[in-house]
């Protein structure tokens, strides 16, 4: 086990607290900058889906795992993000422009949901949401004259200034540079008094109203804040699929993006994007194994959509803090190697606290 | 003007009367103690002030302000911090995260500055940080500045609690029953802080307690509450031999405890 000697206070807050950490995270950048160099398109792609839905999926861990509120309805925002984006680009308007209008449109939006949200809680925000998602994919589907309605849009590929990013490999780099960034800005929020006060509402509302943490406020920021990641998201996919139509955006998409943050791990940005990696690659098992499995299951339709549901009920009851949370405890082990002990990381329960609604 | 005022103030819930014309006036640097039987309405006085509840009638001042109608986290940013009898910590949060989250109200950073994380956000966190480690020092909690409050005993939890309340520097403190589930050490520690945070901090407090003995010791006045009616205020010595509030907390003809 290490121990760190702390000289001053900024080693409490920076954002590696190892220098070999800082070193392990540079090498995972390089590889992954790398690695299109190695493999073949297929694979850069399938990379360049598991960034754009970590980077959605860091914008609903924001909300719901370190919120503390429920959504259902994050493909909303996605689609919200995509028909931005590509309405925008098809009207002549730079992808540097469209990009950010994505995001912003969103988390407009996103603070249009977030009010209902003040008085809403738990299983019944997730019906709002659920119910606005539906809506949402329901004007895309009738508003003809704008999105073409269930005729799909044609978006595509993003240039910037000189740059296009036609190429699987070019598009790969332009995502996952956009990931770090993501990444970067959610972690300097979180260590940051904003990032401690949305904690702080999942933790306990009656005392974050104590210490002067607005409700209203920090709710609806943290809604429009997953908006915004979310709709970047959005107009990513939109010019990776090229084609976009109201059937990209259903509420399977949204149950996919809860899958991701409780799979991965709730109250982690580590989650997100473990969960985006194992939500991407689950399909690609199932092809390969499709031979080895009886033709009684392989050969079902929605085989996808009961694995995940089967996957977040096994990962609540059994691990509830998900992949990285799994990983936590493995590093641990080995650090502590012969002094492990089950119940290390058994969080001790607590009857004192008074449910109040 | 006094520092802080309760005028008149009445709440029920439904058909309960829980405050029935409760006022009181405090200046600035006392300690000031709610008593009462269980279910007097001492919490319920305290909520009030926090704005948690509204109350039906009457008015409450604060430094010339009338705080009836504001917000709840107004109060706070006001200055006027609190504990509560049930704790309520951010219990998947460390301690020094507690801490740093009671100065929420003194943060200068928005949530754009914040994302790029620019040197001003460095050093009002190094600040914070270096703020926080004052009040370690002050409550002891030097051995459990890293770990999950949701862990830590009891006792320790009420004291990380105090000590939240102390990070948003207030000048009114309300104190939800401090003494409870704390053993005889832990309480003698505890009078001694609050006597800190009376005299060297200057901070007004507003406690409501049960232990009669702590009461005695640390309050400048008291007020006495029976189902939601004030019974008398007053010194300590005053309130606590008042045959009201003997009556109101042993009962009539109990002869048992009074020939004791």
């Amino acid at each position: 086990m290490r121990f760190l000697m702390k000289r001053n206070y900024y080693e409490d807050i920076k954002l590696f607290k190892y220098r070999s950490t800082f070193l392990w995270y540079i090498a995972l950048i390089i590889g992954s900058f790398l690695l299109p160099l190695v493999s073949g398109n297929y694979f850069i792609s399938q990379l360049t889906f598991i960034c754009l839905y970590s980077i959605a999926a860091i914008g609903l861990m924001l909300l719901t795992g370190y919120t503390g509120q429920i959504s259902l309805g994050h493909a909303a925002f996605l689609a919200i993000g995509a028909y931005t984006s590509a309405i925008l680009t098809v009207r002549g308007i730079p992808f540097i422009l469209a990009l950010p209008a994505a995001g912003i449109l969103a988390a407009g939006v996103g603070i249009l949901i977030g009010l209902p949200a003040l008085r809403l809680s738990g299983l019944y925000l997730a019906i709002a949401t659920m119910a606005f998602a539906i809506i949402v994919e329901e004007i895309l589907l009738r508003w003809v004259t704008l999105t073409r309605g269930s005729l799909g849009m044609v978006v595509n590929p993003p240039s910037i200034g000189p740059w296009s990013f036609s190429t699987e490999k070019s598009y790969y780099y332009l995502v996952l540079i956009l990931l770090i960034l993501g990444v970067l800005a959610a972690k300097n929020i979180l260590r940051s008094p904003t990032g401690r006060a949305i904690i702080a509402i999942r933790d306990s509302e009656v005392a974050a109203q104590a210490i002067g943490i607005s409700l209203p406020k920090y709710k609806t920021l943290s809604f429009s804040v997953s908006a915004f990641y979310t709709g970047i998201a959005g107009s990513l996919y939109a010019h990776k699929l090229t084609f976009i139509n109201p059937e990209s955006f259903t509420l399977g998409v949204s149950i996919e993006l809860m899958a991701i943050i409780i799979i991965g791990g709730l109250g982690s940005l580590h989650g997100a994007i473990y969960g985006a990696i194992f939500v991407i690659f689950l399909p690609q098992l199932l092809i390969l194994m499709k031979d080895y499995i009886p033709q009684l299951f392989s050969g079902q339709t929605g085989l996808n959509a009961a694995l995940y549901g089967l996957m977040i009920i096994i990962f609540i009851i059994f691990e509830p803090t998900g992949i990285y949370g799994r990983w936590l405890k493995i590093k641990f082990n080995f650090e502590m190697f012969p002094l492990y002990r089950r119940g290390t990381f058994r969080r001790e329960k607590k009857y004192f606290k008074v449910e109040r609604k | 003007m006094p520092f802080f005022e309760v005028q008149e103030i009445s709440i029920s819930f439904g058909g309960l009367k829980a405050l029935v014309s409760v006022s009181f006036e405090i200046k600035r640097g006392e300690v000031f103690s709610i008593i009462g039987p269980n279910g007097a309405g001492k919490t319920t006085v305290l909520n009030c002030i926090n704005r948690y509840y509204d109350v039906d009638e009457g008015s409450l001042f604060f430094k010339d302000k009338n705080i009836t109608r504001i917000r709840p986290h107004v109060v706070a940013e006001l200055g006027i911090a609190r504990t509560f009898q049930n704790i309520e910590l951010f219990k998947n949060m460390t301690v020094i995260d507690n801490l740093l989250l009671g100065m929420h109200c003194h943060r200068k950073s928005n949530l754009f500055t914040e994302c790029i994380f620019t040197n001003s956000v460095r050093k009002q966190e190094i600040k914070s940080r270096n703020r926080a480690e004052g009040i370690i020092d002050f409550l002891d909690l030097q051995a459990f500045r890293d770990q999950l409050v949701g862990s830590l005993p009891y006792g320790v939890q009420k004291t990380v609690e105090l000590g939240r309340a102390l990070a948003l520097e207030p000048e009114l403190l309300l104190l939800d029953e401090p003494a409870s589930g704390r053993n005889m050490e832990e309480k003698e520690d505890l009078i001694f802080w609050i006597t800190d945070i009376k005299e060297e901090l200057g901070i007004t407090i507003i406690i409501v307690e049960h232990d009669m003995r702590l009461v005695k010791e640390i309050s400048d006045r008291v007020l006495a509450l029976n189902y939601g009616v004030p019974i008398t205020q007053g010194t300590p010595q005053m309130v606590l031999e008042h045959p009201e509030v003997i009556k109101a907390y042993l009962g009539e003809g109990n002869g048992f405890i009074k020939s004791k």
